[in-house]
This record gives structure tokens, sequence and C-alpha cells, in this order.
């Protein structure tokens, strides 16, 4: 019908059917089913950045900004970052102080301002509470007004306390859960020795994380190699074993640990039972460091014996069989030869198992009593009771850093791609 | 796994010491699970085996615990129960609740606290579950795409809540959602569990979509059907075990979350793990071990299902393993 000439144009490019370059044709039919490809994509993303990564988001911001002090004392915020931080308060800071308590009294927001302020310097809550009652019958010049009130206003540390308080985008935060005291003065200053938790605590999350992922691989390597050289029909059988605690309940699990741990539980009367230890010396297995990481191996062991698992099913028997009539002995033929297949499996288990623990929060919550806690059970604690977001928002992001490394590595080693579930 | 005639001694023993050691790990992984069945039915208030227990007499055993779920929170644990108006209730099936015999049985579901949770479980997993697996879908196809832009970075973001530390996810969502009045609603634990649920699908429906054989599509459409009608009759049926085992996925995600509900639900919006999240912290009682029990049966419910699914899936994409 068409002869082959009519599909060409004058510069001898192919034509489509309606005159257009095809070139430029296959370009923007590629771009439609690009975008068709995106508005399939589009509302789950949309979804997910309103309802997760925005608000995590928000919630990092508060761990560099915090504005209850410059919101509710409008007039003294600004003059307060002005200030040097070294040189005598001046009467119009005094003065500034003296209006913006009287508003903060009446708007009830003293109290919010006086406990920023005492997160700086501790006993200034009091001060602010107790200024702010007497603040409306204050006199010029104010400045005398307020040491009258209180002695402690004649401090300079006071009022360079109330200096950082002041500033809304500050680094104070980051600062306090890496140990340091971030001053007045825009130095970092190594916080006493006592109140250093915050350090420590990132220490003992990622070593109970390195040890349950040590026990894991441990444990679910011998597990992965039987039920990978088992016939189907008895690695099915036996893979029911693995799967049954993969899908029961977090809390479940947790309970039954209780029960197996604790020190009237099932394990403690088979040791008595057994004449391991007397009726009095009852081991004391949980509500401490030992329950937190024998509960989070046995949860998390399944994460570790699947991906190790599919990795050893793919690899050859012949492998190790060509090994051996080399002259191999079993051991050289399995750490030469076998192991090293199944490294890429231990990785994805052992950084999935590690970044899982990391972030844990129920378990030790549970059955970790006082020296189980982890770095999530500080966050939630600060989210929850203590009510310093900003703190505890500052501890998530340092986490939510290290846990992005991990996924990054994850993704670089693994490829997300490759994920499986059950 | 076999040892051959040939083995030295050495290799024997060695053989059944792994066997043995493999054994003592099964026996870690699936011991606290099944514990707690009979721990159950504990006729004492412990959480350990009693000498009763031990010498199998009958008094030693009750459902005293199992009795405790319906009781907590009613208003008259005591008063008579006509099982017979229940079965009868129960076998017309589809009759509403408000039909329910009065008494007893209406008590135990308005007021009880265990049912309670266990609606308010049933609740928001539904809810976050269609909400996950609608999206999700819809997204993993458009992930499997070849044409697919930004498909990794894309991909990463989508897989981070699986990854994210449930304590920074609900902090987030928790600052978030009160600033916008969700939180202490259903709906911010919807949103919250529906956002934890999605990866779990977009894995399983990925995985299932890489043995989709395009040209079934290609072939649809040159018989004329339109997008719509290629995705619903074609590629939806041979999809449809990876979606719903993705929906098992989200469903259990919710049902067994307890940290977002924790930051998130108000005191009526109790679910049946933040339930017994502060039943193990405060009044420790065999009734957890009750309710545990059941989950368990649940769990091995969902177990075969998601295997039969599997089974189902390997044979219609005409993968054999």
């Amino acid at each position: 019908m068409t002869d082959a000439t009519a599909n060409q144009g004058p510069d001898g490019l192919l034509l489509a059917t309606d005159g257009t370059p095809l070139k430029a044709k296959l370009r923007q039919s590629m771009k439609a089913s690009r975008r068709r490809a995106f508005g399939l994509v589009l509302p789950l993303l949309l979804f997910v950045l309103a309802s997760f990564v925005i608000p995590i988001i928000m919630l990092l911001w508060t761990g560099v900004s915090n504005d209850t002090y410059a919101a509710n004392m409008p007039r003294s915020a600004p003059l307060m970052r002005a200030w040097d931080g070294s040189s005598q308060p001046t009467e119009a800071m005094a003065e500034a102080m003296v209006l913006d308590m009287i508003d903060a009294r009446k708007a009830k927001t003293i109290g919010k301002v006086a406990s920023r302020v005492n997160r700086e310097q501790s006993g200034t809550r009091s001060l602010y509470t107790k200024s702010a009652r007497r603040a409306a019958k204050m006199e010029p010049p104010f400045l005398d007004a307020l040491v009258k009130a209180d002695k402690d206003w004649a401090d300079i540390e006071t009022w360079r306390a109330t200096k950082i308080a002041a500033t809304s985008l500050t680094p104070a935060y980051y600062a306090a859960a890496l140990d340091y005291k971030y001053t007045a003065d825009g130095e970092f200053v190594e916080q006493d020795e006592v109140r250093q938790i915050h350090v420590q605590l990132f220490w003992k999350t990622i070593w109970v994380s390195g040890a349950v992922m040590l026990f894991c691989l441990l444990l679910g390597y011998p597990v992965a190699y039987l039920l990978s050289h088992l016939p189907a029909k008895k690695a099915n059988l036996l893979m029911i074993l693995v799967l049954l605690p993969f899908w029961t309940s977090l809390l479940v699990r947790t309970t039954a640990w209780i029960a197996m741990l604790q020190s009237q539980g099932v394990l403690n009367d088979i040791f008595v039972w057994l004449g391991i230890t007397g009726d009095e010396q009852r081991f004391s297995l949980i509500y401490n460091m030992t329950g937190t990481l024998i509960a989070m191996t046995h949860i998390l062991l399944p994460f570790m014996i699947l991906p190790i698992y599919s990795v050893m099913r793919a690899i050859p028997p012949s492998h190790v069989r060509a090994a051996k009539s080399l002259g191999a002995t079993n051991w050289t033929a399995f750490w030469r030869v076998y192991f090293p297949a199944t490294i890429p499996g231990i990785g994805a288990g052992g950084l999935l198992v590690f970044i899982l623990s990391i972030g844990y929060y129920i378990t030790p919550a549970l059955v970790g009593g006082q020296d189980g806690q982890l770095i999530s059970n500080f966050i939630a604690y600060h989210m929850q009771r203590s009510l310093n977001w900003s703190l505890a928002a500052a501890l998530g992001g340092i986490l939510l850093a290290i846990v992005l490394v991990l996924y990054w590595l994850y993704d670089r080693i693994v490829g997300i791609d490759n994920m499986k579930l059950g | 796994m076999e040892l051959p005639p040939y083995a030295t001694l050495g290799q024997k023993i060695w053989h059944y010491t792994f066997y043995f050691i493999c054994a003592l790990i099964f026996l870690f992984l699936i011991t606290p699970i099944l514990i707690i069945a009979p721990l159950s039915f504990n006729a004492e208030p412990y959480f350990s085996f009693t000498e009763g227990m031990m010498s199998l007499d009958p008094e030693a055993y009750s459902m005293r615990w199992y009795e405790d779920i319906l009781a907590n929170g009613m208003v008259d644990p005591e008063q008579p129960r006509s099982w017979s108006l229940f079965w009868e209730w129960l076998w017309m099936g589809l009759s509403p609740v408000h039909t329910m015999p009065q008494g007893f049985f209406s008590d135990a579901w308005e007021n009880a606290q265990w049912v309670r949770a266990m609606k308010n479980s049933f609740f928001i997993g539904f809810f976050a579950t269609l909400v996950a697996t609608v999206l999700g879908t819809l997204a993993a196809i458009g992930l499997s795409r070849s044409e697919m832009p930004y498909r990794g970075a894309i991909m990463s973001l989508l897989i981070s809540p699986l990854i994210v530390p449930l304590v920074i996810t609900a902090a987030g969502m928790f600052y978030f959602y009160s600033q916008v009045g969700l939180s202490q609603t259903y709906i911010g634990v919807i949103l919250a569990h529906a956002a934890l649920g999605t990866p779990f699908v977009i894995i399983t429906v990925t995985a299932t979509l890489v043995g989709f054989d395009k040209s079934l599509v290609r072939a649809g459409a040159s018989m004329g059907a339109g997008p719509a009608k290629t995705f619903w009759k074609i590629q939806m049926p041979l999809i449809l075990p990876g979606v719903v085992s993705g929906g098992l996925f989200a469903f259990i995600t919710s049902f067994d979350e307890v940290v977002a509900v924790l930051f998130l639900a108000g005191p009526e919006h109790r679910t049946i793990p933040r339930q017994m999240y502060s039943g193990i912290r405060e009044q420790i009682s065999p009734t957890i071990l009750a309710v545990a029990t059941i989950l368990v049966i649940i769990s091995i419910c969902l177990l075969v299902t998601m295997e039969m699914l599997r089974r189902r899936g390997e044979r219609l994409r005409g993968i054999r393993s």
C-alpha cells in the first residue's frame, strides 16, 4: 500500500504515519509510558511522604530548633540574642524581660518558658515562675527590681542560660545528645562525668545489636545449612519451625520468654529440678541484659536464617565435591569453597538483624529491666515522660543517621529488590 | 545430608553432633511458643508448671483464664449465660450485632476490655490493610515497569518504613499528627499502620511481577482489550496471590504493631498488642497467656494460608521449585 520512500522525510529520516520523525515519536511515547509508570507510583509516594517522611522531618527539625522562648518572650528574645554573653546585663534587657514575664504569666506560658531555660541551667525554673509572679508590681529600674525579687538575677550565668534558650536555631540538643554542653559563648564543653550517658548508651546499643547479630549468625547458620541440605519434603516441614516464630506476634513471643525466664519460670524450675542451682539461688535471667539478649536473638533469628538459606540453596553441591576430589579435607572444602559462597547471605541477614535490633524498643522495654534499656527506650522516655522533645529528636536524628548508613550499605551489598519475605 | 558408608568415626561423631546442635536450636525457636499453651490452662495464677500439672492432675488445669479474657471490664461477669441462645445467634451468621442475646454476651461484647481491643485491632487492621494494599499494588506495578524513572531512589524511599526504627517513626507521627489533630484518633493509627504495611505489599507484589510474562498483556491488547480490561482480566488474576499475601503481611503488621499505638492511640483505641503491653507491664496474670495462645493459633492459620498462596502462585506462573 505504501511505498518505502513515503515513510522517509526530505533529509532521509524515518517518519511515522503522521509525518513526524520516528525518533521524536518514539521519544514521545517513551515519555508517555514513563509518565504512566510514575502516575501509578505517585499516590503511594504522596501517601508515604505525607504520613511518614514529613512527620519524621518535622520531628528532626525540633532537634535543631526550639522556639519556646522566642515565641513566648518576643521582646526579650532578640535582645538576649544580641547580648554578647559576658558584659553586664543592660536595663533594656531587664525591662523587656519583666514586660514579657507579665504577658507570659497572663497567657499561662511562663511555665513552658521556665522549663525551657531550666534545661540550660537547673534551678532557673522556680526563679522564672517566682519572678513572673512579682513582675506586675515591679518598677524601674527593672534590673534592680529583678535582683531584689531573687538574687540569682545578679548571677551572669542566669542570663547566659537565658541567652541560649532565646536562640531558636541551636546545635545545643545535638551537643547534648553527644554529651557536650553548648555554652553562651558558642563553645562546646564536655558534660560533667556523671551526666555523660548518651554516648555510652549509643555504644551499648551498638554492642547489643552486634551481639544479637553474632548470636543469630551462630544459631542461624547451622540451621540454614541443615535446611538447605535436606530433601525438600523434610526441609519444608522443618521450615515451619522457623516460620511459625516469624509469624507469631512480637508481644506473644516476649510474653513467652517472660514465662520461660523469670525466677519462678520454666527454665529456672528445670535448673532447680536438675540440681544445677538451689531453690534459693535461682538465676536472674530476665529484667536485665541477659533477658534482652535472649529474647531479641529469638525474635530476630528467622531474619538471619531465611536469607542465608536462600543463598545456600543456590550453591551447586558439585563445588564442594570438586574441592574434595582435588584433595581438600572436609574442613578445607567447607572453609575455602562453601563458606565464601554463603557470605552474601550472611551479609544480608547480618545487616538486616543489625538494622532491626538497633532500633528495638518493645522487647527491651518489657524484659530489659534497668540495664537492658537501649537508645530507643531513651527516645521514647524523652518523648512521653520528660517531654524534652528536642533532645528526643536529636537522639533520634543520630540513630536515624546510623540506620540510614546501614540501609545504604544493605542496598549496595544486597539490593533492596532482593529483599524477600518468608 | 546423608552419611556416606565410608565415613570415619570422627565424621560420624561430627555428623550426629551437628544434628544434635540443630535440634537444640529448633528447640530454642519453638519451645517458648509452644510452652504458653499448657501454661495458659494453669489453675493457679502462676507462669510456671505446678506440681499438679506435672502429674497431669485434671484439677490443676482450668479454663479460668480464658473466661477471664471476657470477664475483664464487664459490668457483671457472673450473670447467667445462655450458650444455646448464643450458638443460635451465631448460627444465623449474618444477623446484626444488636440482636445478640441480651445479658452476658451483649455485656461482654460492649464492655469487656479484650473484646474491645479485638474489635479495635480488626477495625484498624482492616482499613490499614485496605489502604496499604491498594496503594502498594499500584506502586509495585509502576515500579516493575522498566521505564519507571528514578526507580532505585523511589523504591528505597518506599521501603524505608520497614527500616527506620519504629520509635522514630512513631515519635515523628505523634509530633506531626498532634499538630494536625490526628493524634488519639482512629484515622491517625490507621494512617500510621498503612504506612508501615506498604513496604510488605511492594516487596511481595514486585516479587510476583518478576515472573510475570508481559506478552500476555500484549496478547490481550492485540485482541482489543483496553488497559483496564487487560489489567483486571489478565494481570490481576495472575498477581493476585502476591497481592493477597502482601495484604496479609500488611494486616499482620498492623495486628502486631504496638509502638505507634502507644504513641498515637487514646485509651479507647487500644488494640490487642497494646492491651498485652500494659498487661505485661502492670498486672501480669495468665490471662495474657490465654490471649497469647489464641494469637498463636491465629498465626498458625495465617502461616498455612500463606503457604497455600505461595504454592498456588508458583503453579499459576509455571515456576516449579
